[in-house]
């Protein structure tokens, strides 16, 4: 749980005077030197009390760390801090020392309040403009101390909206399989953590392989595929509860499972006798909805924003490609006509759009615009698999996997000029990372 | 022991297909067929005769041409050798008439997860309904695919992938 809080509240302070040159970064500049110099000292506190996430001293320097990681971690940001950064008083806090920030072209600086144990911390987050001495934002957050590091993500957030005129996305979470073991008998566990790989924690124990996990909207649960018993279906594991049920009563197997944008319908794919086509289910359960019925193998699927139509992959033609029908399933259409083999299509929430797996011998994330134009590889991996969008549609995570007899897998991102590339650490080695919305 | 004798004949023929078939020969063959003990030599009062509990997954082994059959990239139709394979395994089952398979579908590192899923279960069925074809009864094999997740073959080469793009029969126990 988080509150905004309403500085206002706490600071009688004149907005500055709507600055002439606006400070900004570019998401579509590729030059890879776009970095804006930006400062974040840590945040310092009125009074040093300790809650169970540590000392408000020790939460200013670590909320810093974690500001100044998202924003170096979006490739659009060069930030110094809050290691080799001076430290600044509460004063300086909505009173910056501008001519001590030279060389700078932002600053950062905010606060850390509690009134100790257990009770919810305060974080302020204030970013100015060092060129034009001007205030440019800012914000409050009130949070549980555990989580400390939300009120980070939401500070980096707001300091990436106003400078790139994008939607935010570091507060937001990952599901996806934590992997171990040799590449013959891989233990493939599912497991969720925050966007930059903090606060992990894994949901099962490795006895059955897991496959394809899916946040639902809201968070509150989790599509995946599960090897127990032997058999190969579709749970909803309900995050709050530990509990888990069948998407679907079926004889058959299930896999590939999607979240309509709302939450409220489930596509999967199933095989029966050996033919694999796609289906819908309302997540209460319910009879399936069968959306293809070529005989070629119709899998996997991802809605439009706006819920209307589908993309999905499908070797009705010799190979597979990308297909695009109504969410009813009627005019269906192949959209995508390059070289090579087309896979794994994810709508961008943005809707402009489509991520994919291209397949010319090896696998590479790429995008395409929804009419199957503007087609463009962003990776050059031997084997990167199934990408997954990040809330603002700007950035992508995939897998990795490594040629040979390891084969070992890692989660990777990159963003849209391909040119921001990284891995995310993970305990393991991971895969089928999927991407869940923003946290409100 | 005729049928013994039968079902080692089939076993030379089919490893000769396979050797005659280079585009989808795997770089290691599957396993010949175990020797067997020859009571007549080794146990000639024996009440009950050595080697595998008969109906057993040992002898499946040691009774069939193979337990696997390999497919092309993407492809999942039966061909001559395949044939040979699958009707030795039929042979088998109606020798065995209360003995279960599971027929376990495979696709190589070079396909997307869920794609491979779905090929794992296309030549899992494939063997199958050859095996039906047959005269078995379908409720006696279940299927299984396990797409790229179990490869047999750990490489990243033509020949692993040959030897992992197949479909394998387990008896059930």
């Amino acid at each position: 749980m988080i509150r905004f809080a309403s500085l206002v509240a706490f600071i009688a302070l004149a907005v500055a005077a709507p600055a002439a040159a606006q400070l900004s970064v570019d998401v579509t500049d590729d030059s890879g030197s776009a970095s804006l110099k930006i400062a974040v000292p840590a945040l310092p506190t009125s009074q040093s009390v300790t809650t169970p996430a540590g000392t408000t001293d020790e939460l200013g320097v670590k909320i810093a760390q974690v500001i100044a990681d998202d924003l170096r971690n979006s490739g659009l940001f060069a930030p110094t801090g809050p290691e080799g950064s001076r430290t600044i008083t509460m004063a300086e806090v909505m009173a910056p020392n501008y001519p001590s920030w030279s060389g700078f072209e932002a600053l950062v600086q905010g606060f850390v309040r509690s009134s100790g144990g257990e009770s919810d911390i305060t974080v302020g987050c204030y970013l100015y403009d060092i060129a034009l001495t001007t205030e440019l934002d800012r914000k409050g957050y009130v949070v549980a101390p555990r989580d400390w590091r939300r009120a980070a993500h939401k500070c980096a957030d707001a300091i990436y909206a106003r400078l790139s005129g994008e939607s935010p996305f570091f507060d937001s979470r990952i599901a996806y399989i934590a992997e171990s073991g040799p590449k013959d008998r891989r233990v493939k566990r599912l497991a969720i953590m925050d966007s930059d790989g903090a606060n992990h924690r894994f949901i099962t124990n490795g006895q059955a392989i897991a496959l394809s996990p899916r946040f639902s909207p809201d968070y509150g649960s989790l599509l995946y595929v599960s090897y127990i018993q032997d058999r190969v279906r579709i749970f909803v594991y309900d995050i709050g509860t530990g509990k888990q049920r069948l998407v679907t009563e079926s004889t058959n197997p299930t896999f590939a499972p999607r979240w309509s944008p709302d939450g409220r319908n489930i596509l999967f794919s199933m095989a029966i006798a050996g033919n694999t086509d796609i289906y819908r289910v309302s997540a209460q359960g319910g009879m399936p909805v069968r959306l293809t019925t070529s005989p070629g193998i119709d899998v996997g699927g991802s809605y439009s924003p706006d819920g209307t139509r589908i993309v999905f992959e499908s070797d009705r033609s010799g190979s597979q490609q990308l297909y695009m029908m109504n969410a009813d399933g009627s005019n269906q259409q192949r959209i995508s006509h390059g070289g090579g083999r087309y896979a794994t299509p994810e709508w961008s929430p943005r809707g402009d759009l489509i991520a994919f797996t291209k397949i010319t011998g090896d696998f590479n994330i790429a995008v395409m615009t929804p009419d199957g134009e503007n087609e463009r590889v962003l990776t050059r991996g031997w084997q990167d698999e199934a990408p997954t969008w990040s809330p603002n549609g700007r950035v992508l995570q995939f897998f990795r996997t490594s040629q040979g007899s390891s084969g070992v897998s890692q989660v990777w991102q990159v963003d849209l000029t391909g040119v921001n590339e990284r891995r995310i650490p993970t305990p393991l080695s991971g895969s089928d990372p999927a991407w869940g919305p923003l946290l409100p | 022991m005729a049928s013994f004798a039968r079902t080692t004949l089939l076993t030379a023929s089919a490893l000769m297909a396979l050797a005659a078939c280079s585009k989808k020969a795997p770089e290691e063959l599957p396993p010949a067929p175990v020797e067997t003990a020859r009571p007549a030599e080794a146990a000639p009062v024996a009440s009950t005769p050595a080697g595998p509990v008969k109906g057993s997954q040992e002898d499946f082994l040691a009774s069939v041409a193979a337990d696997k059959i390999y497919f092309d990239t993407d492809k999942y139709d039966i061909d001559t050798q395949d044939q040979d394979i699958l009707r030795s395994q039929a042979q088998w089952l109606a020798a065995n008439p209360t003995a279960k398979v599971t027929v376990e579908g495979h696709a190589d590192e070079r396909g997307t997860r869920d794609y491979n899923l779905a090929l794992g279960e296309r030549r899992a069925n494939a063997a199958k309904n050859y095996l039906a074809s047959l005269g078995v009864d379908s409720a006696r094999i279940t299927t299984i695919s396990y797409g790229k997740e179990r490869p047999a073959a750990l490489g990243s080469d033509e020949a692993a992938w040959a030897q992992n793009r197949r479909a394998v029969t387990v008896t059930v126990q």
